[in-house]
């Protein structure tokens, strides 16, 4: 199944693929972002692979990391065919400036919420998504959690020698 | 010809606290009389962040924090994380491991179809139902209680195994749960699969074809409901799953009566694999033997110094897995729930990543519901079967 | 030889406080609220098991107009606190909170951004059963003793010490 991917790219989309990646089994393609929709359209209606069913869309930090330089976001795809039971990863490196990308809300309508959670929680912004609300944080909270310089903001648990100061909220 | 006045719709709050929502969700209606007209869920109110402290915790340490998210089925959410830590570390766990996560994986999904089906039941009007299945509950609870010591959150698995032994009085145990739920399936199906009333609430609400299922992201008895064959335990089995044997129960007219049936039909075949599962239980160990990565039985950290060593290193530091990023998905009683876990070479995960499937299920609710009276509101959200702790993380 | 010998024997004599605190303990109706894990448990506390409608606690309304007592079962997130307080404020005198769990207690397992380290912060608490979750037996005994304390408030137009009112 992985041969007919790569060939699948090499004779499609040769300009978009950067590298690809194989670890415990679980192939992944690293794409430019502005082929993305260009890509997921084609795997979609390919007659062969059929890849029809979004899983997920998830999203990495790699703040301080040696591989930082790429791109400090990472956004992942997860596909899968129901015709081959195989899934891959279709993944984009954004820089940290400017981490815009397409929104696949047209081909897909898992896209709407995934996407939501990936710009509330990650910051990243999606041109073309129909609804970019916050979706799981609290309206009055700025900042977006999960990237690495969000710290975890957590409360000292009072003992008997603070016990009667204030509680100390540690940011 | 106008007569001067305007129709307009009503905006009505259903809000976060309600008897139908199982648990905190908000759906805002936009009513035409009793028709919907457009209906948006807002999620949010339970928000826990769990990804973000499952970065700050070593990779054993966040297998409790795993069992609150779904809170109804916890083993499988135990089960999920384990199996990925594991493969991102390349181990294998003996086959009495992979007997045993088997058999408390499907009464987890016995345990979870029992409240789902009390509770759908309750919204819909038969109040009966919830008492019925809490009864039955409580074999399984027992069952969990033996086992780890807690009635609801076990964390009975770790990485490269379980936790303790089993108890001595575990076949006995699972057999009295094998004897009494079929029982009490029988009560159910003559109280509720023949009722004029249930059928006519539920027979063509929520109905949802199966290419729109797919394109929306429905896993699990949702999307077999609607007449699709994916179920994640024949298409990429996992532990040991492919040593059994059972059938995949699949609707015909996608709607929310035919996901009633696939779910109590998967009841019967679970309790099947179960009883598969205990007859040919395995001896052996009951954790790999992995020096670096697994915690050594307690009889060699009381004897040998090696184990002892072993021990202190991985109590106080933990392991350190090579860098990559894994995906291990399973067939939760919700859905299929994946784990995704990146590791940049530290003891502690660099990020954790769950895919809820109560989450991608709800975002259709819209779907299924526009246009319809208000009181499909309540059976559809009863029958997409979501766990706000699931969908909120 | 006091005045209990001179009346015939079915006649009690006693306070007008025990007679309503009796009243009130003795039928306290629950408030229908679970927002996380500790709801499940509370929900086996309410089923044939572990029955809780022996106690007076049989009628659990969803509307908080109805009720007199708020188990607060399960984390409180920063986006859900300003809904439990109004719920608290809809509620009719003489009222109580349980904060049942360690979640609701005190932060419990989850000490970061995005949830409310204890419910006391918000409400004024009676109660608190700690566990994760509470088994049935423990909510029943937080359940009992909150009757022993219904059993000793006193009663006098205005507010106590705590600024908590009962009337």
């Amino acid at each position: 199944m992985e041969e007919k991917l790569r060939e699948f790219f090499e004779s499609n989309f040769k300009d978009a693929l950067v590298r690809e990646d194989n670890f415990r089994g679980q192939q992944s393609f690293y794409i430019k972002r502005e082929h993305l929709v260009d890509v997921c359209q084609a795997l979609q209606t390919d007659t062969d692979l059929e890849f029809k069913f979004l899983s997920d869309i998830t999203s990495l930090d790699w703040l301080g990391d040696l591989y930082e330089k790429e791109g400090r976001f990472e956004v992942i795809y997860n596909l899968f065919s129901l015709k081959h039971k195989y899934r891959f990863f279709v993944k984009v490196r954004l820089p940290e400036d400017d981490p815009v990308i397409d929104s696949l809300t047209s081909l897909w309508m898992t896209a709407n919420w995934l996407e939501r959670e990936v710009n509330d929680l990650m910051g990243i912004e999606f041109t073309g998504h129909p609804d970019p609300r916050k979706i799981l944080t609290p309206d009055d909270l700025e900042g977006h959690p999960l990237r690495k310089d969000f710290p975890l903001t957590y409360e000292v648990p009072q003992f008997s020698f603070n016990k009667d100061e204030p509680p100390e909220v540690i940011l | 010809m106008s007569t001067g006045t305007k129709r307009r719709t009503m905006n009505l709050n259903m809000g976060p606290q309600h008897p139908a929502t199982h648990g905190v969700l908000r759906v805002e209606l936009e009513l035409d009389g009793e028709i919907v007209v457009k209906a948006t869920p807002h999620i949010g109110y339970l928000h826990t962040g769990i990804e973000k402290t499952a970065e700050s915790k070593l990779y054993y340490k966040v297998i409790p924090t795993t069992d609150r998210m779904d809170y109804l089925s916890p083993m499988s959410n135990n089960l999920g994380y384990c199996l990925a830590v594991e493969k991102l570390l390349g181990i294998e766990v003996p086959e009495k491991v992979q007997y045993v996560r088997v058999l408390l994986t499907e009464l987890t999904r016995v345990m979870s179809h029992l409240v789902w089906i009390g509770t759908h039941a309750m919204d819909i009007g038969a109040l009966t139902m919830v008492l019925y299945a809490f009864r039955e509950r409580e074999t399984i609870v027992d069952l969990y209680e033996a086992v780890s010591g807690q009635r609801m959150m076990s964390t009975y698995f770790r990485i490269g195994g379980l936790a303790y032994e089993l108890p001595k009085d575990f076949d006995q145990k699972v057999n009295v749960i094998l004897k009494r739920i079929p029982e009490g399936m029988k009560d159910y199906e003559r109280l509720l699969n023949d009722n004029k009333i249930f059928r006519k609430r539920t027979i063509g609400v929520g109905v949802i074809s199966p290419e729109d299922a797919i394109n929306c992201g429905f896993t699990g008895p949702c999307l077999r409901g609607s007449g699709v064959n994916y179920d994640v335990r024949k298409a990429n089995p996992y532990s040991g799953y492919e040593k059994f044997d059972f059938d995949v129960p699949l609707g015909k007219n996608c709607d929310t009566y035919d996901r009633f049936l696939v779910r109590v039909e998967e009841m019967r075949q679970s309790l099947r694999i179960a009883k598969q599962a205990l007859d040919g239980l395995p001896e052996g160990p009951y954790r790999a033997h992995v020096p670096g990565v697994v915690l050594p039985p307690k009889e060699d950290v009381l004897s040998k110094m090696e184990s002892l060593i072993f021990h202190f290193k991985l109590i106080t530091e933990g392991f350190k897995p090579p860098k990559g990023a894994v995906y291990q998905a399973i067939e939760a009683p919700k859905g299929e729930l994946g784990f995704f876990i990146s590791s940049d070479g530290s003891n502690k995960p660099h990020r954790m990543r769950v895919r809820p499937p109560s989450f991608v299920n709800l975002s259709a609710l819209p779907k299924l519901v526009e246009g319809r009276l208000i009181a499909d509101v309540v059976a559809c959200i009863g029958s997409i079967d979501i766990v706000l702790g699931e969908v909120d993380r | 030889m006091g005045i209990e010998e001179k009346i015939p024997d079915s006649i009690i004599l006693t306070t007008l406080e025990k007679m309503v605190n009796w009243g009130r303990k003795r039928s306290v109706w629950p408030f229908n609220f679970g927002l996380a894990c500790c709801a499940i448990e509370m929900m086996a506390t309410y089923m044939s098991h572990y029955d809780l409608a022996r106690f007076g606690m049989e009628v659990s309304r969803p509307s908080p107009r109805q009720c007199d007592l708020m188990i607060v079962s399960g984390r409180v997130s920063r986006k859900m606190a300003p809904v439990i307080k109004r719920l608290y404020e809809q509620m009719a005198n003489p009222k109580w909170v349980i904060s049942m769990g360690a979640c609701a207690s005190c932060g419990g397992v989850f000490n970061n951004y995005a949830i409310v380290q204890g419910v006391d912060k918000i409400l004024p608490v009676d109660i608190y059963v700690p566990g994760c979750p509470p088994r049935p037996e423990q909510l029943i005994e937080g359940i009992m003793k909150l009757h022993e304390k219904i059993g000793k408030e006193p009663l006098r137009r205005g507010s106590d010490s705590k600024g908590k009112t009962n009337s």
